[in-house]
């Protein structure tokens, strides 16, 4: 099935099979995501893209576009609500961004930014999580994880390793590496896997590459990411 | 050792990595908890990584990396479990047992903690020990239980009364008073035809008694067209919802009824496999159903050529859960029995097209295959000419709380709470909770509201309040149950259940302003409105529901004019101050400024 | 009697900064000048604040005088703002989180390398510690956020310039910065 679709007044094409965060990126227009990236199975949890479709909320990641679909997905409430949910990801974990990495390049940043989030809003977990830098080269910093499942599924589905997983329930989530001692440098993970580089935040970084390209440079402080998402997005995985 | 034990284990599950559930639960029996050298021996020998049944340990609340006693005992912290002093069962056994609550005791013989409702609300407070059910606990009995652990007395050698559960039916009707034999619906079935019996089931306008109420014949049929094969039926038996304790009853006294109901469903879909999904709590009932399913198979009415009909071959499996109350909603409940951790599924595609093994698959509730089997028998009018138009035939309820008469009731649809509450001897009511903490608070201002989908719908739980409780109690229990049982895969319920906890508890222990206010039920919408499943779209109803009944009393909760910190000001500094050694007025912090 | 803005300006578990950062306005101060006047503040001196419009909070909270410090601005301010990433979410210092209290004070006082006569501090005019370091919305009510570590100089200007003229300070997006 293929035909158009409206999302905020705007009419898009979209083709077989496409989800409406999908044929959205492919005609430009960006809906908010952060456990979504194109080329991976949707996953649907981080529910930033929650949209409107025919009345109804659902996650624009994982919904199938269809004919004459009415879809909204940017006003005032649904942005409250995103804010929101951004905010409840940053007290969740221990975010840092003064002395992470990955300031500037970070989508969960990025859509911060875009959300003109000020604050954290919400009262903090204070979670006591850890670092594992056991890998020569692969960094893992627990604190910024937001449970987006990238890294599992680029393991399994892209390097098909199998490296990461997700464990535990409710707010003791927490992300698992396979290996005897469950450290990373006991894993099968390698430099070149997709699951090495495809961490939307800070939690998973390549060591010694750091700051090379320096703070207040970095993609999003130029541009929102509502401007690159769709390009950078499709660069990196097509 | 372990490894005979694994191999058994192993062996007895056909080293099918979607019993892994199964298998752990062994496991955990054996050794009080998961050791890692079980976690790399299963990994290997069932081919999955290791990360897999890590998360599915650390998923099901009974299941544990660290060992848990020899004798764990878990009580029920249900809210009416609460209103009967559970509190007080918990410091007894507590101070008799010598060990604290969340705790094993040094030498490893026991442990105590709490649990999600254990399904014997008609007979709390109630427990569980390695599994198996403790209702009615009082301090005699538990004299008697400590004794026994002390003595090291094995579960099996313990006076079978001490975990004898009730099956308390005050008002029986139209399903629960029907005369029965086995094979009675099946023969229906098969001399109506299969097609028309559906038709029946279309005309009965049966909705499943899950709660959500989709169209039983709907799903039937619909599973029926999918072209993929085989098909499963799931009895879906993990009734987690606090409260209720109906499917509890219906599988101990009426078991046949509901696997024929699952056989009718089978022949109708085309299925030749079926499962019971019984909720962990219910373990006293599994070597029951295995009887009752061995006997099936003796009398013809289970496994090849059922009654002699050619190529109609269907059996059932029982899969137990390990307590997580997400596992009652379907997806969550067939990935559980594929061997995962419970997360519901996305949808589409829902789990009729693609269900357990990615196939077509009819999951309903325990009491809905009951009520298909009657239906089967005496047709669809027979059923329809009960309840309402758009809520036909009768629900069962498991009440419990406030009132004399506890246990399960069955009423046409339609029926006012009223009328329930003078039949269970409730008085002075305050409210009742219809549903369970997902379903909704009602004042008794609300009593001429009727049972049924269109006003208020249940899975079974009834709950009754009377005057003496404190809605605060009602509305924090159900609150932090729903953090507790939250799955964690969608951020707005992952971190707005606990967000939720710590904003009630932050109104309820009287550090709340007015806008704390606000800030609760614009909290309560975020997660209600953009969660993934059922779950996190109902776990702000306890607090939206009671707010909306009784603003004023949460007002009247509101101490301060100003913000005050959620948390104890004064008790952030107890550390500091223990190592200064100081008490001085300086070293502490008053909660507010005056 | 003047008609100015007052403001006042402190830093509690913070490192200056974001004082820094108010300072690199630089010439634009001189016009700021005019129109506003400092209470309390690291720029003045003045020990208490007196009422003021607006108070401007650096860091984050890591100790009983740190609580002091910040009731009396929200007692005398009509605007309370958090300056800078720790004033929000408690930033670097609140990287001791990490460590428990009690390992932080045995380490500084006592086990340290380097430690002459040990023991841990106890005179009744030192402040005590929290046993965590906390963003200062979860002990006061704070009116806005001013993002960055530190913010800039343009971010003070803009949100000081929009308080003066009675409107609601927001930021356009290259001035919203975490780091």
């Amino acid at each position: 099935m293929s035909g158009t679709l409206t999302i905020d007044d705007q009419i898009i094409p979209f083709s077989d099979g496409q989800t409406i965060i999908e044929a959205a990126r492919t005609a430009g227009v960006y809906i908010p995501h952060l456990c979504h990236r194109p080329g991976y199975s949707p996953h649907g949890s981080c529910k930033l893209c929650t949209v409107f479709v025919n009345g109804r909320q659902c996650s624009a990641c994982t919904f199938p576009a269809a004919d004459g679909q009415k879809v909204i997905s940017t006003n005032e409430d649904m942005q409250q609500d995103r804010l929101r949910i951004t905010q409840m990801l940053f007290v969740e974990g221990n975010h840092f961004c003064p002395s992470c990495e990955k300031s500037g390049n970070c989508q969960l940043q990025g859509v911060a930014y875009h959300l003109n989030m000020l604050d954290n809003h919400f009262p903090h977990f204070y979670a006591q999580r850890e670092m594992d830098a056991s890998h020569p080269d692969i960094l893992i910093d627990h604190n910024r994880c937001i449970f987006c499942n990238l890294c599992v599924r680029a393991s399994r589905d892209k390097d098909g390793k199998n490296v990461f997983a997700i464990a535990g329930r409710g707010i003791n989530k927490r992300l698992i590496i396979n290996s005897p001692t469950g450290k990373l440098k006991d894993s099968d993970i390698s430099m070149d896997d997709c699951a090495a580089h495809v961490c939307p935040t800070g939690a998973i970084l390549i060591k010694h590459t750091g700051y090379q390209v320096p703070i207040g440079e970095r993609i999003y402080d130029h541009q929102p990411i509502s401007q690159v998402a769709c390009d950078t997005e499709a660069d990196h995985d097509e | 050792m372990l490894t005979t034990f694994l191999q058994k284990v192993l062996t007895e599950a056909d080293y099918q990595p979607f019993r892994l559930l199964g298998m752990l639960r062994k496991v955990q029996a054996q050794y009080q908890h998961i050791p890692p050298e079980a976690i790399d021996s299963l990994a290997e020998a069932l081919n999955i990584p290791r990360t897999q049944i890590i998360a599915v340990v650390e998923f099901y609340s009974f299941l544990h990396l660290t060992p848990q006693g020899r004798y764990d005992i878990l009580i029920s912290n249900s809210i009416t479990d609460q209103m009967l002093g559970n509190d007080q069962i918990i410091s007894y056994l507590s101070s008799t047992l010598n060990v604290k609550l969340g705790e094993v005791r040094d030498d490893g013989l026991v442990s105590l903690n709490h649990t999600s409702c254990s399904g014997m609300c008609d007979q709390g407070p109630a427990g569980l020990i390695n599994g198996y059910p403790l209702p009615r606990l009082d301090p005699p009995k538990i004299d008697r239980i400590v004794a026994l652990i002390e003595q090291q007395t094995p579960l099996t050698e313990w006076p079978p009364e001490l975990f004898h559960v009730e099956e308390i039916i005050h008002k029986p009707g139209l399903l629960l008073t029907q005369a029965f034999n086995n094979g009675d619906a099946l023969h229906a079935t098969f001399t109506r035809g299969l097609a028309e019996t559906l038709a029946e089931a279309d005309l009965s306008n049966l909705r499943g008694r899950g709660g959500a109420g989709f169209k039983t014949a709907l799903k039937w049929r619909t599973c029926s067209q999918q072209a993929a094969t085989p098909r499963y039926v799931i009895c879906n038996a993990d009734e987690g919802e606090p409260g209720t304790f109906k499917d509890r009853m219906l599988l101990d006294l009426y078991a046949d009824q509901v696997f024929e109901g699952m056989t009718v469903c089978a022949a109708i879909i085309g299925s030749n496999q079926g499962l019971l999904y019984l909720r962990g709590e219910y373990l006293f009932l599994y070597e029951k159903l295995l009887d009752v399913l061995q006997q099936r198979r003796e009398q013809g009415l289970l496994g090849t050529n059922i009654l002699g009909r050619a190529g109609f071959d269907f059996d059932i499996e029982i899969r137990m859960g390990a307590g997580a109350y997400i596992c009652g909603e379907a997806s969550a409940q067939i990935e559980s029995l594929e061997g995962k951790p419970g997360i519901p599924r996305t949808k589409p595609p829902n789990s009729v097209m693609c269900g357990y093994q990615r196939k077509p698959t009819v999951v309903d509730n325990v009491e809905t295959f009951l009520a298909s089997t009657h239906i089967a028998i005496h047709g669809g009018q027979w059923f329809a000419d009960i309840g309402t138009p758009q809520s036909t035939g009768t629900k069962l309820l498991s009440i419990s709380g406030d009132c004399a008469r506890p246990g399960i009731y069955e009423y046409p649809f339609g029926v006012s709470i009223r009328e329930i509450l003078q039949d269970c001897g409730a008085s002075d009511v305050m409210g009742v909770q219809v549903g369970g903490p997902s379903g909704t608070f009602i004042s008794n201002r609300e009593l001429d509201r009727v049972l049924a989908f269109e006003d208020l719908s249940s899975a079974g739980s009834f709950m009754v309040f009377n005057s003496t409780r404190n809605i605060f109690d009602i509305a924090r229990n159900f609150t932090d149950f729903f953090a507790h049982e939250s799955c964690g895969f969608c951020t707005p319920c992952r971190v707005g259940t606990s967000l939720l906890k710590q904003q009630l508890h932050k109104i309820i222990d009287g550090h709340g302003s007015a806008a704390d206010l606000e800030e609760l039920s614009e909290l309560c919408l975020v997660v209600r409105n953009n969660s993934h499943c059922g779950l996190g779209e109902s776990a702000a109803n306890p607090i939206l529901t009671t707010l909306a009944s009784y603003p004023d009393l949460y007002l009247k909760q509101l101490k301060h004019q100003e913000f005050s910190p959620g948390f104890d000001l004064d008790a952030t500094l107890n550390v500091a101050r223990r190592m200064a050694q100081r008490d001085d007025p300086s070293a502490h912090l008053m909660q507010v400024e005056n | 009697m003047t008609n100015k803005i007052k403001i006042a300006t402190t830093s509690l578990a913070g490192c200056f900064g974001c004082h820094m950062s108010f300072l690199d306005m630089d010439e634009r101060l001189v016009d700021l000048a005019d129109i506003i006047e400092f209470d309390r503040s690291p720029f003045t001196d003045i020990e208490h604040c007196s009422p003021c419009d607006i108070g401007l909070i650096e860091g984050g909270v890591c100790n009983s005088e740190n609580i002091h410090v910040l009731r009396e601005f929200r007692k005398n301010c009509k605007t309370l703002i958090a300056v800078g990433a720790c004033a929000i979410n408690g930033g670097l210092p609140a990287l001791r989180n990490f460590v428990k209290l009690e390992d932080c004070l045995l380490e500084a006082y006592r086990d340290g390398i380097g430690v002459d006569n040990p023991q841990i501090p106890n005179d009744p005019e030192l402040p005590l510690l929290l046993d965590k370091v906390r963003p200062i919305h979860e002990i006061v009510k704070v009116d806005y956020f001013m993002p960055g570590c530190p913010p800039s100089a343009d971010v003070f200007l803009a949100f000081l310039t929009a308080l003066i003229e009675g409107r609601d300070p927001s930021l356009p997006y290259k001035l919203i910065h975490y780091d």
